[in-house]
């Protein structure tokens, strides 16, 4: 699973980073976790809100930081 | 109520004389803490919910539908107050309305109400300086950024954004699905991001109620006016100025405005430094700057700065 999360540093952009990474833990041992702060290249996702969660390519959230549960859910699902 | 627990506990229960200074400052401390917490839970929970049926998307698609007649400013305007500001969206927010086919002057519109106008802002107003000012702020806010998105757009300003931001422009926005959500499935994740500002920004708040409690306190009731009423004709501009640098406590620092007033600073001294604090953030002109050249980011803060010094000469000289 290939997983990134867009964001420019903002309290919440970091939040989400951290929640991502503690839901891979409980969850799938096999993905890659980036973060991407470049702003060019977040915009090439369409997003209008961070911080965003992109999954193999597709836009899962935006605009919010979920909780670690609603994450790993997100994940495995 | 709230006012009869502070006075209770603090007079009553801890036995702390009603007349002393150190009296008088635990009970702003402690009543403005009750109340502004409410206020806080309540209007973030509130722009939550809003922003949760009505998304940004949604207003994207609405304003480049070319349905409003001439009202798309405004429009444009009163969404910016009711999204929820992060100064990281706002370079997203910047391309994505230009991506949607919405003119610059509408997206500036848009850019300058929505820190401006904001639910935490507003939560703080409504708390200390009560329901009338808090609408003054909010429409002189709104009409701010109709007015200046209006103004700027017929500048032709677009030669100055950064040629990558037109290319991504050029992309077709992406149609986004509806969320089909019943109220109470919202809820939650409503009720954790309106939480989670809460808790963000509790520090600051509260760092600022103890200050401003320590003035109402300590400091005589007509203390500034000495300094900062009618006689100083550059108390306006200059509160502007120092405000630019304070973006990261602009949660604390109304509190302590707050209590300025009280003290006898003049009411449009006072909004106008808000309204800086707030709507001219320099971690917002950093992110912007990766967008837009010099010139138009110039243009742009420029315009809302004196905009914001005359709005409060304005409310100075009506109020």
């Amino acid at each position: 699973m290939d997983i990134k999360v867009l964001g420019t540093g903002c309290a919440s952009c970091q939040t989400l980073d951290r929640r991502v990474r503690e839901a891979v833990e409980q969850t799938d041992e096999n993905a890659s976790v980036e973060k991407i702060e470049d702003m060019q290249q977040i915009m090439e996702y369409g997003v209008m809100s961070m911080p965003a969660l992109v999954v193999d390519g597709e836009v899962e959230v935006a605009g919010q930081a979920p909780s670690v549960k609603e994450l790993a859910d997100l994940l495995s699902g | 109520m709230l006012e009869s627990i502070a006075d209770g506990g603090i007079y009553g229960l801890a036995g702390v004389p009603e007349s002393s200074h150190w009296g008088q400052a635990l009970h702003f401390f402690v009543y403005e803490t009750m109340k502004i917490g409410l206020l806080l839970v309540l209007v973030t929970h509130l722009m939550g919910l809003i922003n949760s049926y009505l998304p940004v998307e949604r207003v994207r698609e609405w304003i480049a539908s070319g349905r409003l007649r001439g009202s798309e400013h405004l429009v444009a305007s009163g969404f910016g107050a009711v999204t929820p500001f992060c100064s990281c969206s706002s370079i997203p927010l910047f391309i994505g309305f230009l991506q949607g086919g919405i003119p610059l002057g509408v997206t500036l519109s848009f850019l300058i109400t929505s820190p401006l106008v904001n639910e935490v802002a507003l939560a703080l107003f409504i708390g200390l300086f009560g329901w009338k000012v808090t609408l003054l702020y909010a429409a002189s806010g709104i009409v701010l950024g109709t007015v200046l998105g209006w103004g700027l757009g017929r500048m032709g300003l677009g030669r100055f954004v950064e040629d990558w931001v037109w290319e991504i422009a050029e992309n077709k926005a992406e149609e986004t699905e509806a969320d089909t959500r019943s109220f109470w499935e919202r809820l939650p994740s409503v009720s954790r991001e309106a939480m989670g500002i809460v808790t963000g920004i509790a520090p600051y708040v509260l760092a600022g109620l103890a200050i401003g409690a320590g003035i109402h306190g300590y400091v005589p009731t007509d203390f500034f006016e000495q300094y900062l009423s009618g006689g100083n004709p550059w108390a306006v501009p200059l509160s502007v100025t120092l405000a630019v640098p304070m973006y990261a406590n602009a949660s604390g620092i109304i509190p302590v405005v707050q209590s300025l007033v009280a003290k006898g600073v003049p009411l449009g001294t006072a909004i106008a430094f808000m309204m800086a604090v707030v709507g001219l953030s320099l971690p917002e002109a950093m992110m912007l700057k990766k967008a837009m050249q010099t010139r138009l980011l110039a243009t742009f803060f420029g315009t809302v700065g004196v905009s914001i010094v005359a709005l409060g000469y304005l409310f100075n000289w009506v109020l």
